[in-house]
């Protein structure tokens, strides 16, 4: 019983991030979050296939725009989602304790997220360059690979790494220009949805990123069947969630990643992340007069 | 607009006299085993089919009807050959084999074409200045690549995967062949290769190729057969890595087959590519290039330019020029020098485009062909174009395969790349105008690998190819090409 002078704290409703707005999911379903003593953290939306749809749907409107924003400007708004959450780093580190981190683990996991963050920012205008191609063909036509997003990048977040583990697969997804839909941890759903407020706050363009909480099992299988996504990323679940995902993606020949075994504290700084959802394209032009 | 004043009489010259290329330097076994660890041997199960020639219905050789058993002895022998010798040569020594195999391939060129188009049907003229060039070519710009590989990949290094297992399909047989099989052991993987049941003679006489350039035995391994044979090859759990150019729906069907595996694959599937002519393009070099695109190999292309898309101000003129130079498309012998166009690969193929034909014209589509004599032996198709279609109809939004061109019409360029990018393919395309800034907005946003610009169907071993959306996953060809064949480390 809180004493009559004390003043009530106002807590938050954690909702999903669908074309840069928060709504409630349309089933009006839910799952209890709760902490290891049994409390009721949150009630967290329990996304359903038709929300999944119309992220989709939001992402596919979104992203050719962001596929054509300049790359210093997809740079710089990837470095701002840095600045956002450095300002709101004890947020986080309160919302990874009450998940379940250690104070120590809560403020790795923060400083790496912004820091990769602010790594991919710097890849945006660069691996273009790295990856792209002159080709010496032999007869007499200009010719040249370059990288394009391959478009709607579905994301099974990882359960573990809930925070650094999420942004680790977005941040090099919309630095190449894709837009994406991502499962947030089942476990530990709270600061994705954080973070979504972060992106909203961040000049991201609504429907680039949507971010969604439910069920792995409910909604796995509808990541990986959907027609108009692209290709799907997915981190956990092991063999037979490899299996589900790559069998049900083979029906619009989606690209599968697999992201299993990645260490989200070094393994992910590095472009090929970012080249895993572009494709090439080769393009030919006669050299005459 | 074609007037009488200016309309090309073609037909009113000199005809033309037969130009056949001989064949008596030719050797044709009457029967090939596989090729497995090194040496031609018979199949497991002691049976064989027939390959025949597409223009004569002529028995050419019989070949090994592949089974599980000589797959699982070729995946042996390849990963033998991966484990002792291949996997731990010094790269640059690997890359000099390679080298010896481009080299022996330019000496047997002409063995090569002639053999090519008896088994397949592909003119002459193309598989002498297209099909086998390229195909030594491809062996000679990856050998290269062998001691090289730390350069491709900035910050990483790549690693070989193992034994590969490749199936190709029909329509470009040694050079489907050669872009499998070059990168591949450049990368120091080995091989099984699966060619297609119809065309497996220029590829069992790549296996003499490697045998007499001394590769050690295992490396390649070549199994002939159905598409049992091909799905053995897939299916094998000794199998690292599996690279299929087919059909979107075998290719899904791989896909999915290789669902819950750790296999790596690349997959080169089917296209429905649209040839966009502006009203400011050189109209004809457009015309020129329509035809190429469309009716080079037959129409058998998983890149053909199977849908025009013309400006409407110059459609008339456009599809004006390109009946009249349909009319000059000599149909008929693949080994006559001036034949244009060849036999239809196998009567299979024969009927799916003849009933696309069908359903071309129940749709309400204008169907047009040439007038051209055809062979009464044989299995052709004279060139054909469709107008009066829609964007829904099947004839737009299906790979044929064949001779067939899909005309529409658009305005604007936005209603161009909207018509371009509506289909479930994304394999290649072309745009035809003089304005520059115009090609850079076209190529950039059609949805697809490989974008032609006043030009069409090139093809190079430094440039990469493959499709996005349904026409398959990863790039065959260039420095792009060596990814499908290693796993990076960092």
């Amino acid at each position: 019983m809180a004493k009559q002078d004390e003043r009530i704290a106002v807590a938050k409703t954690y909702k999903i991030y669908i074309d840069g707005k928060f709504p409630r999911t349309e089933s009006g379903r839910y799952f209890t979050l709760q902490d290891d003593k049994g409390n009721v953290i949150a009630n967290m939306c329990r996304g359903s296939r038709k929300d999944f749809r119309n992220a989709v749907v939001a992402a596919r409107n979104a992203q050719p725009g962001w596929a054509k924003a300049s790359a210093y400007l997809r740079g710089q708004i990837l470095y701002r989602i840095g600045e956002m959450l450095e300002g709101r780093r004890e947020q986080f580190v309160a919302e990874l304790k009450l998940q379940g981190s250690t104070a120590r683990a809560a403020e790795k996991e923060i400083d790496q997220s912004i820091d990769r963050l602010i790594y991919f920012a710097g890849w945006a205008d660069k691996y273009q360059q790295v990856f792209s191609a002159v080709n010496p063909v032999a007869s007499s036509h200009f010719n040249f690979s370059v990288l394009e997003p391959t478009g709607v990048v579905a994301v099974l977040a990882p359960d573990d790494s809930s925070l650094l583990g999420l942004i680790s697969n977005i941040a090099p997804a919309i630095a190449g220009g894709n837009s994406c839909v991502a499962l947030a941890s089942e476990t530990r759903p709270l600061c994705a949805i954080s973070f979504a407020e972060v992106l909203h706050a961040s000049d991201v363009p609504g429907g680039v990123v949507n971010i969604l909480t439910g069920l792995r099992s409910e909604l796995t299988s509808q990541f990986a069947s959907h027609m108009d996504v692209n290709a799907i990323i997915y981190c956990d679940g092991g063999r037979s969630t490899a299996k589900t995902v790559q069998e049900l993606a083979a029906d619009n020949i989606k690209r599968v990643i697999d992201r299993n075994r990645v260490d989200w504290n070094k393994d992910a700084d590095n472009p090929y992340l970012i080249r895993d959802t572009q494709e090439v394209k080769t393009t030919w032009h006669p050299i005459g007069t | 607009m074609a007037t009488p004043e200016n309309k090309l009489a073609f037909d009113g010259g000199w005809a033309y006299d037969p130009a056949p290329e001989s064949t008596d330097h030719v050797s044709i076994k009457k029967r090939y085993g596989h090729f497995i660890n090194g040496e031609f041997v018979a199949p497991e199960n002691g049976k064989y089919f027939d390959t025949i020639n597409p223009a004569t219905e002529e028995k050419l050789s019989r070949v090994a009807q592949g089974s599980d058993a000589d797959v699982d002895k070729a995946v042996k022998a390849a990963r033998d050959a991966y484990r002792t010798t291949w996997g731990r040569m010094k790269p640059a020594e690997r890359g000099k084999y390679i080298y010896r195999i481009a080299r022996i391939m330019q000496e047997r060129a002409r063995e090569f074409s002639v053999i090519e188009s008896l088994d397949g049907g592909k003119p002459i003229r193309e598989s002498r200045d297209v099909d086998i060039p390229l195909a030594a070519a491809h062996f000679f710009y990856y050998a290269g690549w062998a001691d090289k590989l730390e350069y491709a990949f900035p910050g990483r290094t790549a690693k070989p995967l193992g034994v590969a297992g490749q199936v190709i399909p029909w329509n470009f047989p040694l050079l489907m062949a050669s872009w499998k099989i070059a990168p591949a052991i450049a990368c120091g993987n080995t091989v099984v290769l699966k060619p297609a049941e119809t065309t497996p003679l220029t590829a069992l006489k790549l296996a003499e190729v490697i045998a007499d350039a001394g590769l050690p035995p295992g490396v390649v391994n070549i199994v002939t057969g159905a598409g049992a044979a091909g799905a053995a090859v897939v299916q094998h759990p000794n199998v690292d890595k599996v690279a299929f150019t087919g059909s979107t729906n075998v290719g899904r069907i791989i896909q999915k087959a290789l669902a819950g595996t750790n296999k790596k694959y690349t997959l080169e599937l089917g296209g429905k590519a649209a040839n966009i002519i502006f009203a400011d393009a050189a109209i004809d070099q457009a015309v020129e290039g329509i035809v190429n695109g469309i009716f080079f190999n037959q129409g058998h292309v998983c890149c053909a330019g199977s849908r025009l898309l013309v400006q409407e101000s110059v459609a008339d003129e456009v599809i004006a020029k390109l009946k009249d130079r349909m009319e000059t498309l000599i149909v008929g012998d693949p080994l006559d020098k001036n034949t244009d166009i060849g036999a239809i690969n196998s009567p299979m193929q024969l009927d799916k485009i003849q009933s696309y034909l069908k359903i071309g014209k129940a749709e309400g589509a204008d169907m047009h062909q040439s007038s051209c004599r055809v062979p009464k032996k044989g299995y052709w198709c004279r060139p054909t174009i469709f107008t009066g279609v829609s964007q829904s109809n099947r004839v737009v939004q299906e790979e044929i395969f064949g001779p067939v061109l899909a005309i529409q019409t658009f305005r604007r360029e936005d209603e161009a790349l909207v018509k371009a990018n509506n289909t479930p393919y994304g394999l290649s395309g072309g745009v035809w105008t003089d304005k520059g800034s115009k090609i850079f907005k076209m190529t950039q946003d059609v949805r697809a690998g490989v974008v032609w610009a006043n030009t069409f169907n090139k093809f190079d071993p430094t440039s990469p190819f493959g499709g996005y959306k349904e026409s398959g996953v990863g790039r065959e060809g260039g420095l792009h090409g060596l990814d499908a064949y290693v796993k990076l480390g960092a």
